[in-house]
């Protein structure tokens, strides 16, 4: 299968590991990334805070691209990214008048024929091939799926059959051996680019998703959004002031990659700020794999 | 040459017909805040509640209720996280999320001065960062947004382990089509006038 691909900025800094993850499962699964050349940003949060109509028209100039480089789909990462593309396509597509006025506004020929698609979506359909191929299943880590806010919100624009109780996230998980726990918070906001202008929201809506999945036996958190990933990941150090051990959060992609036999290093895991080693090292039943 | 009486008419209905702050939205978004009837649904999944003067469903009623200085200047637009779990479960279709963007979308037009200064600082960061380069470079956005905020300490000591795990670069992205990209900013803000 071949797909276009839109990394988005945080993969080409802060979500450098996302990026090497995802291609590098994407390889292995037989998944044809082609990256849109010359993409430009989806203008995130920030676009749609101050004006609506650049909310929809950064998003269409890379719909536009992909279009015309003939794919039929592309793969966005990035929760935030995805949401921005994919409501600039639906937008587009309820709207005639915003149809007709957004050629002129990017200066390209926009039809809306490409669909937006997460990596959570990509990776489910892939579950037979991941089955297949799992030469290091996770044999039962107990991991905490976290949605986040816009892998499924809102509905008309994800397309997602049961916004608040889905389950793709964890038949993914389970398809690379790991064993979802059951837990509340997994689809509050973990107070997304407000990490900036107001990290004490970010640390306050974070603390409290960790302590869900901690008291719900999670091992680990996965999530599918460099935000997401960021604000538990590298400001979990803000919050852990209660004496409990660092949670450290994989990415979807790195946890496929694993079960995959994909080197960690590779897949980024290195890069992370809470330590994914010792989880990983001290698993007594993939150890004694390991050995045998 | 008009009469007085004709005159003093005239500019009756002129005050008749000024849009009411739920007309503007209703142009905006498609959506009337006087449908919202106060269930308050959407603000007990908001994640931001507890920190915000005005909740979700209090930004709608005083929508509806015309208060349009005290709603353009709140902070409590700012605080939104966009996660749209308002919009998500409201059941009347109200959208609260897009009825907020639309509100600080006016703030920005309107009230410009009012702004609170780290959400101004941040988005204007973000959005010169786009018109620069094409995509954001994080490192030059968070330069920027110190410089506009005056935060300039914070998060400092972050940035050795971004750069140590190979997360910072420190040359800004740059894209064939970032002319494009700034006709697009133009088109616009010339689209709204």
């Amino acid at each position: 299968m071949t797909i276009g691909y839109y990394p988005g900025c945080s993969l080409e800094g802060t979500a450098r590991e996302y990026d090497e993850s995802v291609r590098l499962t994407a390889g292995a699964l037989d998944i044809e990334l082609k990256e849109v050349d010359d993409w430009s940003c989806c203008g995130a949060t920030s676009a749609h805070s101050v004006n609506h109509l650049l909310s929809l028209a950064l998003p269409a100039r890379n719909l536009a691209l992909a279009e015309s480089a003939g794919h039929d789909a592309v793969l966005a990462p990035c929760a935030a990214c995805y949401n921005r593309l994919a409501r600039a396509s639906h937008e587009v597509a309820t709207d005639s008048e915003l149809a007709a006025k957004m050629p002129k506004i990017i200066g390209r020929p926009f039809a809306n024929s490409v669909k937006v698609r997460t990596v959570v979506d990509v990776l489910r359909e892939a579950i037979p091939s991941i089955k297949a191929k799992a030469t290091k299943p996770l044999d039962g880590m107990k991991v905490a799926c976290y949605y986040g806010c816009l892998l499924m919100r809102p509905p008309e624009v994800s397309g997602s059959d049961d916004p608040e109780n889905p389950t793709c996230m964890e038949d993914v998980a389970k398809a690379a051996g790991a064993q979802p726990v059951s837990w509340n918070l997994r689809l509050e906001c973990c107070g997304g680019s407000m990490s900036v202008p107001r990290t004490g929201s970010v640390v306050r809506l974070g603390r409290a998703i960790l302590a869900d999945a901690r008291a719900a036996g999670a091992e680990a958190l996965v999530v599918a959004c460099p935000m997401c990933h960021s604000n538990l990941d590298f400001r979990q150090s803000a919050m852990a002031n209660r004496g409990e051990a660092p949670m450290p959060v994989f990415y979807i992609s790195q946890l496929v990659g694993l079960a995959l036999g994909l080197p960690a290093k590779e897949l980024g895991l290195d890069r992370h700020f809470v330590s994914v080693r010792s989880l990983l090292d001290n698993r007594p039943a993939a150890a004694a794999k390991e050995v045998a | 040459m008009m009469s007085t009486e004709a005159q003093t008419v005239q500019s009756e209905n002129a005050t008749a017909h000024l849009p009411t702050l739920a007309d503007e939205l209703l142009r905006r978004t498609g959506r009337n805040p006087a449908k919202c009837y106060q269930c308050g649904k959407c603000s007990a999944g908001c994640p931001m509640a507890a920190e915000t003067d005005h909740r979700p469903h209090d930004v709608l009623r005083l929508a509806g209720l015309d208060r349009r200085e005290q709603l353009l200047a709140s902070e409590s637009l700012w605080l939104c996280l966009g996660c749209e779990t308002c919009t998500a479960r409201c059941p009347n279709d109200c959208d609260p999320a897009s009825v907020i963007d639309a509100l600080k979308a006016m703030a920005v037009e309107q009230l410009p001065d009012a702004l609170p200064k780290p959400f101004s600082a941040f988005h204007h960061a973000f959005l010169d960062q786009i018109k620069a380069h094409g995509r954001i470079s994080e490192l030059g956005m968070m330069v920027s947004y110190k410089l506009r905020s005056g935060a300039l300490f914070a998060d400092a000591t972050s940035g050795p382990g971004m750069f140590q795990r190979g997360k910072l670069h420190l040359k800004p992205p740059k894209i064939e089509g970032v002319d494009e990209v700034r006709a697009i900013f133009k088109a616009c803000e010339e689209d709204g006038q």
